[in-house]
């Protein structure tokens, strides 16, 4: 290597690292999470995700506190074998296992010479115990959660284990019409597309229309209304829900589909025909004066000029209102409620109950994320097109 | 994510390519004479857009501000909630309550206080350090990442938080910030601190921790709309003016400050304007994160507060009015640079 490379690496070298430590930054809470939705319910409430590769923290005291008895495997002792799952869950936490260190064991401390544990220790000892009776290493990651997740269970076990043993919560059934239940992402997941797919679908085709009559139509007042359109793109949601949900209470549109695809229309409109008209606006005009000289009309221009060459606005625009429909909390919340949950909805509701973990809040989680994520890596191109409106074009 | 409406202020053809291209006088793109048919036909493809916008955002728009004169169920006007021995602004009472009722007026530093952690102060907050951080953090990292060659990789994860809903990113981050009682710390910021011999700290009830805890996961969130944004006008920066700072021996830091960073004013000033908007109306993430306890409250959650916890429509669409009030300088910033624009078509 000359001179000239290494002083160019050191120069390069705060470059990398800046940007390698931001990167960092945006992907490791990430990762936490997904690596969490995959771990069983105890080690997630005991260790950290990011333990998942190292020695357990209590392998240390558990040879300072108990294998000079229990020995380094657990099964010393045949009366306490620590290598016995069933008496191991017996002890989940640090209280219950110091409980067990202060009685005494035929009139003996149980500890004999050697002092108690301290709580945090204790806990220690606890999730060591459960890795050295095979408790966790049975099942170090499984698709549990996302099965838990999916079907709604909320119980202390496992949907797996709980139908298994006949013990399930009684709106479980145990077969595939559980991916239905109400309370499960898998119900979330098909009402998020059944809310997602006409409300991306609508506003583009209007659109569509109303983008042409902006670009390629001669009306009165077409520069004034556009002008106002572009003012009505900031005005927030919070100003009209109001209004709307009075209006839907009285026509019975509270918790109808139709109510919400309406309503992300309306409000994905000025957006959706300021980029189709600025798209339309910048096609060849020569190409609509051959076609009109050839006798086509509007609707003909339309259907057969407009709408292909506006496919890759259509594609920036599609993707735009599916990942804002499918991302909304506040419209959800508002119109839809419980009565037909979607995805944002249920996770939601379960990081303000918190009532069933973060094993399966994490796994609803990510699987809210999934189909947002396909989205956006597959088609990041039209994404990043949207949202500079136009500029490729340009 | 990126509302849409949001999106739309930022660059247009005419922001990058502004120095590039003649300008025309013509405030509307001509239309061909040959297409010019009957007066109907423009307004058959328009109506059903209008139609939708006229109920889904004019006329609630304007059914909002009437409704905050009024009563919790709307039946009779606000002035009539007035209570005895009460401060009283008569039909204004649900702005009265809105605008006062979470200051401490007992004296001037309670005033003071009750301010900063009021849900107006907080989102003052928001405003500033969200948006120093989005832009700062988009625009030197799309300074960086123009000189590596993982240019895309880097630029792709920076902007993958943009796919995921608040919701989404509220979890992974409470995570992130959870605050174990005793035992072991699974939330890695607090794991991080133990094992530095630190005291693990509650970072989401803690005030006034909490609300830059928050702001945190909006700037994670939306850094990379910013970058993508800025790093599309950095690319319209003439080489050569570059290169020949370069050559006269200027640091990069003098290119960055005196080249660049006049270059692309105005596409900062978009990019700031955008994310003011998109701050005022910031309302998931607070939601799912807090729901506005612990003195983190933003006004858009309280306006979702008031109008569908404690049911008082009267407070509600007050405290969305003023919302709107707050946006109105930006709508207005808005229409005034689309007609330059089209002056510049």
């Amino acid at each position: 290597m000359n001179r000239e490379k290494i002083n160019r690496i050191i120069n390069e070298l705060p470059t990398h690292v800046i940007i390698l430590l931001t990167i960092v930054i945006w992907v490791v809470p990430t990762l936490g999470l997904l690596i969490t939705s995959l771990r069983p319910p105890e080690a997630v409430r005991n260790t950290g995700w990011w333990t998942v590769l190292s020695e357990p923290p209590g392998a240390e005291k558990y040879s300072q506190y108990c294998a000079s008895c229990h020995g380094a495997d657990g099964a010393t002792l045949p009366a306490a074998d620590l290598s016995n799952p069933d008496l191991v869950r017996q002890y989940p936490r640090s209280l219950q296992l110091l409980a067990i260190l202060r009685q005494d064991i035929n009139g003996q401390p149980h500890m004999g010479d050697i002092p108690l544990p301290n709580s945090q220790e204790a806990a220690d000892i606890a999730v060591y115990l459960r890795h050295l009776s095979g408790i966790d290493t049975a099942s170090q990651f499984s698709l549990n959660n996302y099965i838990d997740a999916l079907v709604g269970y909320r119980g202390q076990n496992t949907y797996r284990t709980d139908c298994a043993a006949g013990t399930q919560p009684p709106d479980l059934r145990c077969n595939l019409s559980d991916i239905l239940n109400p309370r499960g992402m898998g119900r979330a997941f098909v009402n998020s597309l059944l809310v997602t797919i006409p409300a991306t679908i609508l506003p583009i085709l209007f659109a569509a229309f109303a983008g042409y009559a902006f670009a390629w139509l001669d009306f009165k007042g077409r520069f004034l209304l556009f002008a106002l359109l572009v003012g009505l793109q900031v005005v927030p949601l919070q100003m009209t829900l109001v209004p709307i949900s009075r209006f839907y209470a009285q026509a019975g549109l509270n918790g109808t589909f139709l109510g919400v695809w309406l309503f992300h229309t309306g409000f994905g409109m000025p957006y959706a025909i300021y980029l189709m008209r600025n798209f339309l606006g910048t096609l060849p005009r020569d190409l609509f004066e051959s076609a009109y000289l050839d006798g086509a009309s509007h609707w003909t221009a339309f259907r057969q000029l407009v709408i292909p060459l506006a496919m890759p606005a259509i594609a920036s625009l599609g993707i735009f209102q599916f990942l804002w429909v499918w991302n909304d909390l506040l419209v959800a919340l508002v119109f839809l409620g419980g009565t037909t949950p979607v995805m944002t909805y249920q996770i939601s509701n379960m990081v303000t109950s918190l009532g069933s973990g973060w094993q399966v809040l994490t796994a609803a989680a990510f699987l809210s994320m999934l189909l947002p994520m396909i989205v956006f890596f597959s088609l990041q191109r039209y994404f990043v097109r949207g949202m500079l409106a136009g500029a490729v074009k340009g | 994510m990126a509302t849409p409406q949001d999106i739309s202020k930022t660059v247009t053809p005419r922001d990058v390519n502004v120095r590039r291209k003649p300008a025309r006088a013509s405030s509307a793109p001509p239309v061909p004479e040959i297409m010019k048919q009957g007066a109907l036909v423009p307004w058959l493809y328009l109506l059903p857009a209008l139609v939708v916008m006229a109920f889904f955002i004019v006329y609630p728009m304007i059914n909002t501000i009437g409704l905050s004169f009024q009563n919790r169920d709307g039946t009779a006007s606000a002035a009539t909630t007035c209570r005895e021995g009460n401060p009283c602004w008569g039909v204004f009472e649900n702005y009265r309550y809105a605008l006062t009722a979470e200051f401490n007026t007992s004296s001037p530093q309670a005033l003071w206080n009750s301010f900063w952690s009021s849900s107006y102060g907080n989102t003052i907050k928001w405003i500033i350090v969200m948006v120093f951080g989005t832009v700062s953090v988009g625009l030197g990292f799309a300074v960086l990442a123009d000189r590596v060659k993982y240019e895309a990789l880097a630029k792709a994860i920076l902007f993958m938080p943009m796919a995921i809903s608040f919701v989404g990113a509220g979890v992974i981050w409470k995570f992130v910030y959870d605050y174990g009682t005793q035992q072991n710390q699974i939330g890695l910021l607090n794991s991080i601190i133990t094992s530095f011999g630190g005291r693990p700290v509650a970072w989401l009830s803690t005030t006034p921790i909490n609300t830059f805890a928050i702001i945190i996961v909006g700037i994670w969130i939306w850094s990379g709309f910013c970058m993508t944004i800025l790093a599309a006008a950095l690319k319209s920066v003439p080489d050569e003016i570059l290169e020949a700072a370069r050559v006269d021996g200027a640091t990069e830091w003098t290119v960055f400050w005196k080249i660049m960073v006049p270059i692309i004013l105005p596409t900062i000033t978009v990019v700031v304007t955008t994310m003011v908007i998109n701050v005022l109306k910031l309302f998931d993430l607070v939601y799912v994160m807090t729901g506005g306890n612990f003195q983190t409250d933003v006004i858009a959650n309280r306006m979702y507060t008031e109008m569908y916890k404690n049911f008082n429509m009267g407070r509600g669409t007050a405290v969305a009015v003023i919302l709107v009030l707050a946006i109105i300088p930006f709508i207005y910033y808005n229409v005034r640079r689309f007609l330059a624009q089209e002056a510049m078509r």
